[in-house]
């Protein structure tokens, strides 16, 4: 392999992680669909707080933050999170507005393998936000057999 | 109630936006193990999770077998007026469970 071709296949192997609706496994995109119906979601507002690297998929920490003023006028009203590789694509979806004043919430997951979590804001205006992150697990949730 | 965990202040100041942090005992079997006789182990999990303040619903969340064993959630809320604060799991196999904190709003 020359170094012309060496530097090529590299670039390749950089540049499809980015690509993230043709990385997004089927089921989460039918259940995003499910939740978002036709709208497309714009990436940004949504942050996606969630260890790059962890132990042990039975007990990962989460939070989802959305920038709003949380307002009457300017609110989110649901946030949903998914994922690609567990037995279902769910994770969970909550109900907020005004009167929680910050777009905050958090809890522990389980993930089954190494994979990709989205999250996705619903705000008032009827619009969709979403933010991603890539988590790899040494130690997956549900492989373990219940002693 | 000594299985249930619940972190928010006695008292704020009208208007603060507090943190509500609540923490149940529960397996949250997902459905998809095999137990030690090899058979699946039955699904049980908390299916939903909710909060009123004076009764008004000010925060709901629907939970998946992909959440932790023992659920942990944290939320926010605005302190408009001393009232209480009830949360509630319900879920799986008839599952209920329920706890009140009172907050005073000066």
């Amino acid at each position: 392999m020359d170094r012309r071709h060496f530097l090529a296949g590299t670039a390749a192997v950089v540049v499809l992680p980015l690509a993230p609706a043709a990385a997004t496994p089927d089921a989460m995109a039918e259940a995003i669909r499910k939740v978002i119906g036709m709208a497309t979601p714009i990436e940004g507002r949504v942050k996606l707080d969630v260890p790059p690297l962890v132990e042990n998929g039975s007990t990962v920490p989460l939070t989802v933050s959305v920038e709003s003023p949380m307002t009457a006028d300017d609110h989110v009203k649901a946030i949903h999170v998914f994922n690609e590789k567990n037995p279902q694509p769910n994770v969970f979806s909550a109900r907020l507005g005004p009167q929680n004043g910050r777009a905050v919430i958090g809890t522990r997951i389980k993930l089954g393998d190494s994979q990709r979590i989205i999250a996705i804001a619903e705000t008032s205006d009827g619009k969709f936000w979403s933010a991603g992150a890539d988590v790899i697990v040494t130690l997956a949730a549900c492989l373990e057999e219940a002693t | 109630m000594s299985n249930i965990l619940v972190n928010a202040p006695k008292t704020a100041r009208r208007g603060d936006v507090i943190e509500i942090k609540a923490l149940i005992l529960h397996p949250m079997e997902t459905g998809f193990r095999p137990g030690p006789n090899g058979r699946i182990i039955p699904r049980n999990i908390i299916e939903r999770f909710t909060a009123t303040w004076n009764g008004a619903e000010i925060f709901a969340l629907d939970m998946s077998p992909a959440i932790a064993a023992n659920p942990f959630v944290s939320f926010f809320s605005r302190a408009n007026e001393s009232g209480t604060v009830i949360l509630r799991w319900t879920g799986d196999e008839g599952f209920a469970a329920e706890h009140r904190v009172d907050i005073a709003v000066e």
